[in-house]
C-alpha cells in the first residue's frame, strides 16, 4: 500500500497555485462580508480554516447575523454541501482499497469544488501525499485571503468593497454556467433554479421564507425535477 | 457572541461530515440513477439559486451589479477561468460606478 513519496507533495503544492491565487481573490470577499456581519478576523478565520466551503460559508454569514436557529444552519449546510458527498464517492474510487482510514480523514478535510476537480482529473491513482500538497497550498490561500478581507476590509476604500462583493457570484458563475453548453439539462437547471429563486425572493407570502430555506426549497425541488426529467446516463458525466 | 463559535463548530462538523462519509464508508459505486443524477444536478442548482437575484444587490447601484452580472455570464459562458470571471466582473462594477458616483 503505498501513500505517496515527498515528491508526491511537491507535485500537489505545484497544483494547487491557481486555486491558491482564485481562492485569495474569493475569500477576500468572505473576509469583508464576515466584518460587516459582525465576524471578529480570528472569527472569519476560524470559519475558513474549519470548513473550507465558499457557498457554504457565505450563506451561513446570513444565519450567523440574524442569530438564526441551528437547524437552519445545520440544514442549509447539509444541503448547500451535499455535492461534495458525490465527489467524495468519486474520489473514492481513485483511492487504493486498502487505504487506511486516518488518511481518508485527512483527504476529506479538503473537498472543495476546485480540489476536486484537479484530483480527480490526475492520473492514475491518488496517493494522500499528493492531496495533502494540494491541500495546503489551496487552504493557506484561502486563509490568508480570509485574514487580509477581515482585516483590512474596513480599511479599503468603499467602492473597492461595493465591487469585490460581486467575486463570489462571480466564482460561481464561472462554476456553472461552462457546463450548459454541453448539457441542455445543466441549463434548465440553472435558468429554473434562478427564476424560481426570484419569484421566492419577490412574490407576495413566498417572500417571508428566509433567504437560507429558500435556496434549499429551490435546490431540492429543481434537482429533484431533473433527476426525474432527465436522468444521468450511466457513466455519463461526472 | 460565544454563540458564534458554535455557529462556525456546528457548521465545521456538518460539512465535514458530508466530506468524510463518503470517503471513509462508501468503497462500492451508489446503484440508485435517481440519487446519482439529483447529486449531479445539486451544485448547478444550489449555486444558481445563491446567485440571481442577489447579484443583483451585490453591490451599490444595481446598474454595477447588473454589468458585473452580464460580464461574468458572457466570460463564464466562453469558458474563462474562475480568476477571471471573477476579477472582470467586479473590474466592470467599478468602472460603472466611476460614471454614476
Amino acid at each position: 500500500m503505498e501513500v505517496g513519496k515527498i515528491s508526491d507533495f511537491r507535485d500537489g503544492c505545484r497544483d494547487a497555485i491557481p486555486i491558491c491565487l482564485g481562492y485569495i481573490a474569493v475569500s477576500f470577499a468572505f473576509g469583508i462580508e464576515s466584518s460587516k456581519a459582525q465576524l471578529t478576523p480570528l472569527q472569519a478565520v476560524m470559519t475558513s480554516l474549519l470548513n473550507v466551503t465558499s457557498a457554504g460559508q457565505f450563506s451561513a454569514l446570513s444565519i450567523i447575523e440574524a442569530q438564526g436557529s441551528f437547524i437552519e444552519l445545520i440544514v442549509l449546510q447539509f444541503i448547500i454541501n451535499l455535492r461534495y458527498m458525490l465527489m467524495s464517492t468519486a474520489l473514492s474510487q481513485k483511492l487504493d482499497p486498502e487505504l487506511p482510514t486516518p488518511y481518508r480523514l485527512g483527504i476529506s478535510y479538503g473537498v472543495t469544488d476546485e480540489i476536486f476537480g484537479v484530483s480527480v482529473l490526475k492520473k492514475g491513482k491518488l496517493y494522500p501525499m499528493y492531496s495533502y500538497g494540494l491541500i495546503f497550498v489551496s487552504v493557506f490561500g484561502w486563509v490568508l485571503g480570509t485574514f487580509l478581507g477581515a482585516e483590512s476590509g474596513q480599511l479599503m476604500p468603499h467602492r473597492l468593497i461595493s465591487c469585490l462583493g460581486l467575486a463570489i457570484y462571480g466564482m460561481f458563475i464561472a462554476i456553472i454556467v461552462p457546463d450548459t453548453r454541453k448539457s441542455s439539462a445543466v441549463m434548465a437547471v440553472v435558468a429554473s433554479a434562478m427564476a424560481l429563486s426570484t419569484l421566492f425572493t419577490y412574490a407576495p407570502i413566498l417572500n417571508h421564507i428566509s433567504s437560507g430555506f429558500r435556496i434549499i426549497i429551490v435546490t431540492v425541488a429543481v434537482a429533484a425535477a431533473a433527476s426525474v426529467i432527465a436522468p444521468i446516463k450511466e457513466d455519463g458525466d461526472e | 457572541m460565544s454563540k458564534v463559535y458554535a455557529y462556525i463548530l456546528v457548521m465545521a462538523v456538518v460539512t465535514y461530515a458530508i466530506r468524510a462519509i463518503p470517503l471513509t464508508l462508501i468503497r462500492k459505486e451508489i446503484k440508485s440513477k435517481f440519487i446519482k443524477s439529483f447529486l449531479y444536478y445539486v451544485p448547478y442548482a444550489t449555486l444558481a439559486a445563491m446567485t440571481f437575484p442577489a447579484i443583483l444587490s451585490a453591490t451599490d447601484y444595481w446598474m454595477s451589479s447588473v454589468v458585473g452580472f452580464a460580464v461574468a455570464m458572457i466570460l463564464a459562458f466562453n469558458k474563462k477561468s474562475l480568476l477571471t470571471v471573477a476579477s472582470c466582473a467586479c473590474a466592470a462594477a467599478f468602472i460603472v460606478e466611476l460614471f454614476i458616483r
